[in-house]
């Protein structure tokens, strides 16, 4: 409930439209109600007494009552769906600001697409609880009161024959609800595994034919096909068996009210005209039943969404701005750890235990160990990704903490393992961290980055669209997209994560030159790769378990550090033996 | 089922090319249940009796009955009125039950039909259309189908008869009044479809909005690391306000269109039972007509929207029924390019000598007008005797993987032949042959399902003990055990995602299961790190011996141990030997070897003794 409260009060900015809304509202749904009157008086006044006038004027009041309900049906719905889709506009940006803020922590532990839901399903169901339940429910409460009143104000027995159908109709509603609305949803579950098949048959064309699996396949399509057939006779018979049967008691009703009111319209107790209102008031009086069953599923399916939303956004920032956090002034390059120790959340192992060092500007850093050793979680603690549990990490005698995100990452240049490429120009990608870059200053980078040749050779050059939708590009030539990327941004600090994906000879190099001209002239940190990267390295630093072991160049560490001779060979030995060869 | 307009303005647009041919051909599926239709039109029939005489009856009563006192008559018109009611439900759930039984098996069948045909297709199929694209036309064009068989059929047989029965049933009654309320039903009709066409557009901008707010959402979440690592959170966020603003506003003007459609049918109602009252009422005083038919017509009016409405709706949803049901149908009927024969050979066991003779490929299979450009082998050659291991070495673009993919015929060569055995490999029943080998991409396809079938897809029925055998080989045991459930995690999309070296570790398990008498590995561990690739060449050694094998890698260390490496260029074959052969003939291999090396060394480097 508190929640549904903080959902209502995103409305606020919206209220005047929302109010609008709501009048309109009340006003077509009294002139539904008040049209069977007039009919009635058609009926009585001038029918049944051969008077013309009450004819004439009933008709046209009829017209101007449903011109009225006509406009007032169309306010209603029209400044309903604008409030209910700014209301969304405003949920979607602020979740969609959330995700963009939320640690690389955060990041880790959900799944992209559950933050999906989030931004589209969710919103959405709660949008049209916004849009259509929250005012249906109020006018499903004047239907009901409003028809009631006029039943009862017209003839209590007629009246409390028309309830007797009541209890009967909202069985067969329940059951509709309890029963056959569960179905549908077990419908779609079982279309969604049968697509999953359909998919991953044509997406995984290739290893199914490899393997000769097509018997197999469509032994697995019909197994889903068969159980979705199942599922959709089952509901089938439901949806026979309940809809006729709520129109039937809904007949029943007037026939009760024809038959019994037939005596009393005999009698002179009532008119012919109320009569006939009396059949139109029983329609009335069922449509509000089933508004309310409707508007009670809605209203669990928006509180689930809901509750999500919330969550998402009441989700605490682990990494932020402290409040008197300052501008990172331009950065030298000097990085040092002190007895920095992090521990990822849910988990009982240190990924970095006590680790200390000091590096002074323009060094080259190669960062070595075995998987596990907690290498990337190194790197990522210099542009503040996470926070460390104890310690510190100062850059200039800043501590990380102490300076705003966006003036220290701003001045970290880094290549990640796996390049993502957005959705857009080549051009656009590789100024993705400056989108103010200049022409030339593109061209620069990305011919520095060993890129310029094959972009050219591209149909259109550097306005190529590339990701989901684009052109596709090879491991080697995404990774030099992304070095042009750090080039670009000439950060005094670079991060890089050296990709494992094997190239071929010819790109091989041409990265390795691209990386040698990225590194120069600032202090590097390198999850290395490549032995050569290992060697030239003014500093390597040996990880285990997350501890330090060794730190020193690579003929310091040959000669003092046995643990450095086994990772060399073992990491490296096959490109040794390389060297050996020749 | 009334789906209103937004449901009309939703539906795909197109028209099937040919209607009458594909509407026939829908016919024929729906043939077999020809009994069930028989049922469903004697049963509509009578629903409509009941729909169009309720009213006629209720007049009766109010004329007859109430008007003259007479209780006797009461009682039998009610009598009456019941049955009518209870008939009137039972006929219609049964022509519901009967219809959307015939729909629900009728597209069942369809769907089944259809994937078995995918089945039969080539990869040159697959190639020419993208997996998106193909996915979301076939789900896309079988739902519309769905709508149609499903619902619409239901709807509009009912609501055919329902409109001739309460149209008769007018007309009988009084002739005036009927040309009185027919007036509104061309109105009804023309309104409904103009409506339809401006909510179609006002739809399509939504669509497409709403298309651009989702690739941005998926697009940023899946890049938020790199968006916060280049300090691009607000340039993000813009553009994600503006592409949010822009799906409100689609949405607030589709809205003003099918917010006003409902009022207006409203009012058009109301008209009609102002034209009722207000005539009748005329007539009444004329006495030309009694106030009992009135009455009924004052529920014919009512009555009589319902129908228009349905009809007016499945005039739509008939047309794009027809459109996706073309669609489907041609790809139902879409060549199958390698037919089973019943002359081709069936197999049980290769030795695993493979030969060349000559191979010219190239993926546009037509003849004639393409250039030299096109082809991706050139008049390749060679011989693989039983046992041999061969490694394919030469730039992206030369053409390894299409050489490879010939051996297991996932294409027919353009010229000249593949031979497996000495027989060529289009003389072999397709399956069998595939069985006798295995293949692993350097993207590992994995299913939604658990690593321990992931890895079961190489050999069906193979134990668990072999799975994890299997596994072990390719050094990924370890790595499946680290796993949340071991051999039970489901992975796939909605399961734990795996980095590309681990994916192509299950890929090996795969294969290694499979026990394949031949195995090309195209690239199998360019993503696994140089150490565990190291073990899985000693697991694939000892599984190899005395097995053909066909390895393309771009680590040169990886095919040394190859007996005879091919070096192709452009599609053609530059050089074959082992790799002291080609060292000391000093060609392009010799050349690449060099070049890769000089790339691990750099030149300040002296290499260490």
């Amino acid at each position: 409930m508190l929640l549904f409260r903080r959902m209502l009060s995103l409305l606020k900015p919206h209220w005047l439209l929302f109010t609008g809304a709501w009048l309109s509202l009340v006003l077509s749904t009294g002139a539904n109600l008040v049209s069977p009157m007039i009919l009635r008086s058609v009926l009585d006044d001038g029918i049944s007494a051969r008077a013309w006038a009450p004819i004439l004027s009933g008709t046209l009041l009829l017209v101007g009552l449903a011109i009225v309900r006509g406009l007032f049906g169309f306010t209603q719905s029209y400044w309903s769906e604008k409030v209910s889709q700014s209301f969304a506009f405003d949920l979607r940006n602020n979740l969609f600001e959330k995700i963009q803020t939320l640690s690389f922590a955060y990041h880790d532990r959900t799944q992209a697409g559950q933050l999906m839901t989030r931004l589209t399903s969710d919103v959405e169901q709660v949008r049209s609880f916004v849009a259509s339940a929250l005012l249906q429910f109020i006018s499903a409460l004047m239907l009901l009161v409003g028809s009631l009143y006029a039943l009862f104000s017209m003839n209590w027995q007629l009246a409390l024959v028309a309830l007797v159908f009541i209890p009967p109709s909202m069985v067969v509603l329940g059951y509709f609800m309890q029963v056959v609305r569960p179905m549908f949803s077990v419908i779609q579950e079982r279309l969604g595994m049968l697509n999953v098949v359909l998919q991953e048959n044509i997406s995984g064309a290739r290893l199914v034919k490899v393997f000769g699996r097509e018997a197999h396949e469509e032994a697995r399509f019909a197994v889903k096909n068969e159980s979705l057939l199942e599922m959709n006779l089952k509901s089938v018979v439901a949806i026979a068996s309940s809809f006729p049967i709520i129109f039937l008691i809904n007949n029943l009703g007037t026939l009760g009210i024809l038959w019994v009111g037939g005596y009393k319209t005999m009698s002179g107790e009532i008119s012919i005209g109320e009569l006939i209102a009396f059949t139109t008031y029983l329609s009335l009086l069922f449509q509000p039943l089933f508004m309310l069953g409707m508007i009670a599923a809605q209203i669990t399916r928006a509180s689930v969404s809901n509750e999500r939303i919330f969550e998402l956004l009441d989700t605490k920032q682990d990494v932020e701005d402290s409040p008197n956090a300052i501008v990172m002034p331009a950065v030298q390059g000097h990085v040092r750890f002190d007895n920095v120790t992090l521990r990822y959340a849910g988990s009982a192992n240190k990924v970095l235990d006590g680790v200390s060092f000091d590096i002074p500007a323009g060094t080259t850093v190669a960062i070595l160990g075995t998987t596990g050793s907690g290498k990337s979680s190194l790197i990522n603690l210099i542009p503040r990704f996470y926070d460390a549990n104890s310690g510190a990490i100062i850059i200039d005698d800043h501590d990380v903490r102490s300076v705003t995100l966006d003036s220290l990452r701003s001045q970290i240049g880094i290549v990640l393992q796996e390049t993502t490429l957005f959705s857009g120009t080549i051009r656009a990608n590789i100024a993705y961290g400056r989108p103010d870059a200049s022409d030339a200053e593109v061209l620069e980078a990305a011919k520095r980055a060993q890129a310029d040749a094959y972009i050219q050779e591209l149909p259109q050059g550097y306005d190529t669209i590339v990701g989901e939708k684009g052109v596709g590009l090879s491991g080697g030539q995404r990774q030099r997209i992304a070095i042009a990327r750090a080039l670009l941004l000439d950060p005094k600090i670079l991060i890089l994560d050296d990709s494992t994906s094997a190239v071929d000879a010819e790109t091989e190099f041409k990265i390795q030159q691209a990386l040698d001209d990225l590194m120069h002239n600032r202090t590097s940190f390198v999850i290395a790769q490549r032995i050569s990267t290992v060697r030239n390295a003014d500093v390597i630093l040996l990880l285990d378990g997350g501890k330090i072991i060794g730190q020193g160049s690579h003929d310091d560490l040959l000669r003092d550090n046995a643990v450095y001779g086994d990772i060399i060979d073992s990491q490296f030995g096959h490109q040794l033996a390389h060297e050996g060869v020749i | 089922m009334w789906r209103g307009i937004q449901g009309i303005a939703e539906l795909p647009e197109g028209k099937a090319a040919n209607t009458s041919v594909t509407a026939k051909r829908l016919g024929v599926y729906l043939a077999p249940y020809w009994r069930n239709f028989v049922g469903i039109i004697f049963l509509s029939i009578i629903g409509a009796i009941t729909q169009a005489g309720a009213p006629i009856l209720i007049g009766m009563t109010v004329d007859k009955a109430i008007g003259t006192k007479n209780t006797t008559l009461l009682w039998q018109y009610m009598v009456v009125l019941l049955v009518f009611y209870v008939v009137g439900a039972i006929s219609s759930r049964l022509t519901f039950q009967y219809m959307g039984q015939v729909g629900q098996r009728t597209i069942a069948h369809m769907r089944s039909e259809l994937f078995g045909h995918l089945q039969k297709l080539s990869l040159r199929f697959f190639d020419k259309n993208p997996a998106g694209d193909l996915m979301s036309r076939i789900v896309n064009d079988i739902d519309v189908i769905t709508q149609l068989l499903g619902q619409g059929l239901v709807m509009i047989i009912g609501n055919l008869f329902t409109l001739v029965g309460i149209v008769i049933a007018m007309v009988l009654l009084d002739w005036r009044l009927s040309i009185a309320s027919f007036l509104l039903i061309p109105v009804l009709f023309i309104m409904t479809q103009l409506f339809a066409a401006s909510a179609r557009r006002a739809f399509r901008k939504t669509r497409e909005s709403i298309g651009d707010v989702s690739s941005d959402i998926q697009e940023e979440i899946a890049g938020v690391k790199v968006a916060q690592a280049f300090t691009r959170t607000d340039v993000n966020r813009e553009r994600f306000s503006q592409r949010n603003a822009a799906n409100r506003d689609a949405n607030v003007s589709a809205t003003a269109i099918t917010a006003a459609f409902g009022p207006l049918v409203d009012v058009l109602a109301a008209l009609g039972i102002a034209i009722v009252a207000g005539y009748g009422g005329y007539l009444v005083l004329q006495d030309q007509v009694t106030p009992g038919i009135v009455v009924a017509f004052l529920s014919y009016v009512a009555f009589f929207f319902r129908p228009i409405q349905a009809l007016s709706q499945f005039y739509t949803t008939a047309q794009s029924a027809l459109a996706a049901a073309e669609r489907t149908f041609n790809l139902i009927d879409h060549p199958v390019d390698m037919p089973e024969l019943p002359t081709q050979l069936p197999v049980t066991h290769i030795d695993g000598a493979v030969t060349f003779d000559h191979v010219w490929f190239r993926y546009d299979a037509r003849q004639g007008q393409s250039g030299d450009a096109d082809w991706v082998l050139q008049d390749v050659s060679l011989q693989v005797k039983p046992g041999e291991m061969i490694a394919l070495v030469g730039p992206t673009g030369s053409g390894k993987t299409s050489l490879v993919s010939l051996i297991s015929r996932l294409y027919d060569v353009t010229q000249g032949s593949v031979a497996i055995d000495g027989v060529n490999v289009s003389e072999y029943q397709l399956t069998p042959l595939r069985h006798q080998m295995s293949m692993v991409l350097q993207e590992t396809f994995l299913f939604s399902d658990s690593v321990k079938e992931n890895i079961r897809y190489g050999k069906l029925d193979a134990t668990d003990d072999d799975v994890i055998a299997a596994a072990t080989d390719a050094n990924a045991h370890e790595l499946i055990m680290s796993l949340p459930q071991g051999y039970d995690t489901i992975l796939g999309a909605k399961g734990v995602a795996l980095s590309q070296g681990q994916r192509q570790l299950i890929g090996i398990a795969r294969a290694i299961l499979a026990k394949p008498n031949i195995l090309i590995l195209d690239e199998a561990t360019s993503s696994v790190d140089t150490r565990t690739e190291v073990l899985i060449q000693q697991a694939l050694e000892r599984l190899l011996r005395g097995r053909t094998s066909f390895v393309i890698a771009h680590r040169l260390s990886t095919i040394r141990g190859a007996d005879r490496i091919v070096v192709l260029d452009h599609g053609k074959v530059m050089e074959i030997g082992s790799h002291d052969q080609l060292m000391a003939a000093g060609g392009m291999y010799a050349d690449l070897y060099q070049r890769q090396f000089a790339s691990l060394v750099t030149p300040a480097a002296t290499p260490a003794e």
